[in-house]
């Protein structure tokens, strides 16, 4: 911002003598200016926070089950990690792949059904008028306050009674669209479509459903695949409810992860193995969406 | 639906015998059904949303209400009116105390680091570093790992006996710490797992804040001769004031949900031997599914949501005094400094006027 302030063109165009006096000692004292060493040291530091529980994991991961005793740290990773890795994938108690695969399976729905329906009732509520819209989206965004707890005991009596609880549907179903989800689409899309747009095509004869196709879905496209995002990783680590209604046989990979933490394990280089493993997954997405997920923190915070 | 409207219009729009102008054409069928499309359209894009809430969200809610003034049998599916002895019960246990306690004392050691850590951070990554998007990726790492993960390492890492926080501090000669036996050395070690994983997150957003302030500021600021630690706390910690009050919310409604962490946070998971990290959250859960006892859970999610929305509008009365407050400080509303630098750039742009408004 600042580059565009000294540029000569606005210079110029703005004749302005105190400006110009002030532009020489400018330069330095801007945040224009590249920081010091600190700045680096302190970044650094937090980012060596960042990875070392990871690189705990791994360290604890791939010894044996004396390294958790040895009290002279070793901070090189052992061998055993793919055998410790083993125990985990292979072990019947665990469950590990079922889990895996309910996970990718559970998220990628979950996140899917969130993006479409958030993208309609963030239009509806965007850029319809009807009776009603500003007070529904209060309610919408009020129920946001209410915790999850509220809702479990009805939900699980709920889901024994139609045979549902062990089953990967009862994780599905309440989660299949979000109040957040409908409060971001509708903030994105009042101001990344301009009204014009719309009376352009109901101008042209195009049905209301046709419209949002045309010129709804391709305008919220940034902020959905952002929502798709955020909802994928909500979903993936999402444990509470999990743990109440599924069950040892078909768990997620959470739930799987805390069977590792009861009497069947009291191997720590195996629990931390089958912990490094099973974050594989969501570092991998990191590794490809990362910069995505971090410019809609940012974004979502700037209108929240 | 969507097709068919399309061909109606058509037919329609020629139906009306003739010549006779544009006016009465528009009333024809097909302007009937999208007028019933405009009208209707909305309701039906909003319906999915609100139909599932009403079934997996308001429901619940409220037949939990129902379900808490009973006492309920998990066989035959149905319960019995008792008043308000759940209530009654729940309040009068000792562990509901302690529950509380710890939620509370695990919330504010996790939200109160946490913002400092997270401001601090973020007044980092708003310079003018190199690898921008490299450093908020970094800072972000530790949002990806599951909390139950998180707990299982950190856990681990705070093991009583062979834990590497506890050598650590052997080696500099102090003595361990009881991170599963002691109350509030257990309330550390499970507000360092929820910091850990949430500190990138919330410097995310107060970083998105702080780039939204006026970088003339700073620019008047340097002109004025003020350094960097007074700009940071003079420009930048106020206008975070929102952000942050938005953050505490957040963190609020989600800390006092808290129950992953301290679930994970040893075998047993049930809070420990004298519920020392026993958490609303795990005592709900102990009462529903490890006493079978619908009726009380019930009545601790109530208490749980009371509490929520006590805790919110004092957040709120505090935030607002402190807004104000701020107004007071510095002496001016948001529109008088507005009004200011307005009036500041017209006599820039007059040039010739410059008399002194500033001091």
């Amino acid at each position: 911002m600042s580059v565009i302030d000294t540029s000569p063109v606005t210079a110029a165009a703005d004749p302005n003598p105190p400006q110009r006096q002030s532009r020489a000692r400018r330069p330095r004292a801007v945040r224009g200016s590249r920081p010091g060493w600190f700045v680096y040291a302190s970044l650094g530091v937090v980012l060596l926070a960042a990875i070392v529980p990871y690189y705990w994991a791994l360290l604890i991961g791939s010894g044996d089950s004396s390294t958790i005793r040895n009290t002279e740290l070793s901070w090189i990773p052992g061998g055993n990690f793919f055998t410790n890795a083993a125990a985990v994938l292979n072990n019947p108690a665990v469950n590990f792949w079922t889990g895996l695969w309910n996970s990718i399976f559970s998220s990628a729905l979950i996140a899917a059904s969130v993006v479409f329906f958030s993208t309609l009732a963030g239009w509806a509520f965007a850029k319809l008028r009807f009776r009603g819209g500003p007070w529904l989206l209060v309610f919408v965004v009020a129920t946001m306050a209410v915790p999850t707890q509220l809702g479990v005991v009805p939900l699980y009596i709920l889901f024994s009674e139609i045979g549902w609880t062990g089953q990967i549907g009862a994780i599905i179903v309440p989660a299949l669209t979000s109040a957040f989800g409908v409060f971001w689409m509708t903030q994105y899309l009042r101001q990344a479509v301009p009204d014009e747009l719309i009376e352009a095509a109901r101008v042209d004869g195009a049905s209301s459903f046709r419209t949002f196709l045309t010129v709804g879905v391709p305008a919220a496209r940034p902020a959905a695949a952002m929502l798709g995002l955020f909802t994928f990783v909500t979903a993936w680590n999402n444990f509470f409810w999990p743990f109440i209604v599924l069950d040892r046989q078909n768990p997620t990979l959470p739930v799987a992860l805390s069977l590792l933490q009861s009497n069947y394990f009291v191997d720590y280089s195996v629990v931390l193995a089958g912990v490094l493993l099973s974050t594989v997954p969501l570092l991998l997405l990191f590794v490809f969406a990362g910069k995505q997920l971090v410019s809609g923190i940012m974004q979502g915070a700037v209108k929240g | 639906m969507t097709t068919t409207l399309q061909p109606p219009a058509n037919p329609a729009a020629s139906a009306p015998d003739g010549p006779p102008a544009r006016t009465p054409r528009r009333v024809g069928f097909g302007s009937k059904l999208s007028a019933w499309d405009l009208k209707l359209s909305p309701y039906l894009y909003i319906s999915p949303f609100f139909i599932l809430f009403i079934v997996t969200g308001l429901f619940p809610i409220l037949y939990t209400g129902v379900i808490s003034f009973m006492d309920w049998d998990q066989i035959r599916g149905s319960g019995t009116f008792v008043g308000f002895d759940q209530y009654a019960y729940v309040l009068s246990q000792p562990a509901f105390w302690d529950a509380l306690r710890n939620t509370f004392s695990i919330f504010v050691l996790s939200t109160v680091p946490q913002l400092i850590f997270a401001v601090f951070i973020a007044a980092m990554l708003d310079q003018n570093i190199r690898a921008k998007t490299l450093w908020r990726m970094g800072v972000l790492v530790p949002y990806v790992m599951a909390p139950v993960a998180v707990a299982l390492i950190f856990s681990n890492m705070f093991g009583d006996q062979y834990g590497i926080v506890n050598t650590l501090l052997g080696r500099i000669g102090l003595p361990g710490v009881g991170w599963h036996s002691d109350t509030f050395a257990s309330h550390i070690a499970i507000a360092t797992m929820v910091n850990f994983r949430w500190t990138g997150y919330n410097t995310l957003i107060l970083l998105a804040a702080m780039q939204a302030v006026p970088r003339e500021y700073y620019e008047a600021a340097t002109v004025d001769g003020a350094g960097k630690v007074r700009q940071f706390f003079s420009i930048t910690l106020p206008s975070l004031k929102p952000t942050l009050i938005f953050v505490v919310i957040t963190s609020t409604i989600g800390g006092l949900q808290i129950f992953d962490e301290p679930r994970m946070f040893d075998q047993g998971g049930t809070g420990g031997s004298n519920n020392q990290w026993l958490t609303i959250s795990l005592y709900l859960y102990k009462l529903g599914w490890g006493e079978w006892n619908f009726g009380r859970a019930a009545a601790l999610a109530w208490i749980l949501f009371l509490i929520i929305l006590v805790i919110g509008a004092v957040n709120l009365f505090i935030s607002r005094s402190l807004v104000r407050d701020e107004g007071a400080r510095d002496g001016l509303t948001r529109a008088q400094r507005r009004a200011a630098s307005r009036a500041a750039k017209q006599r820039l742009a007059a040039e010739s006027t410059g008399k002194g408004a500033r001091s």
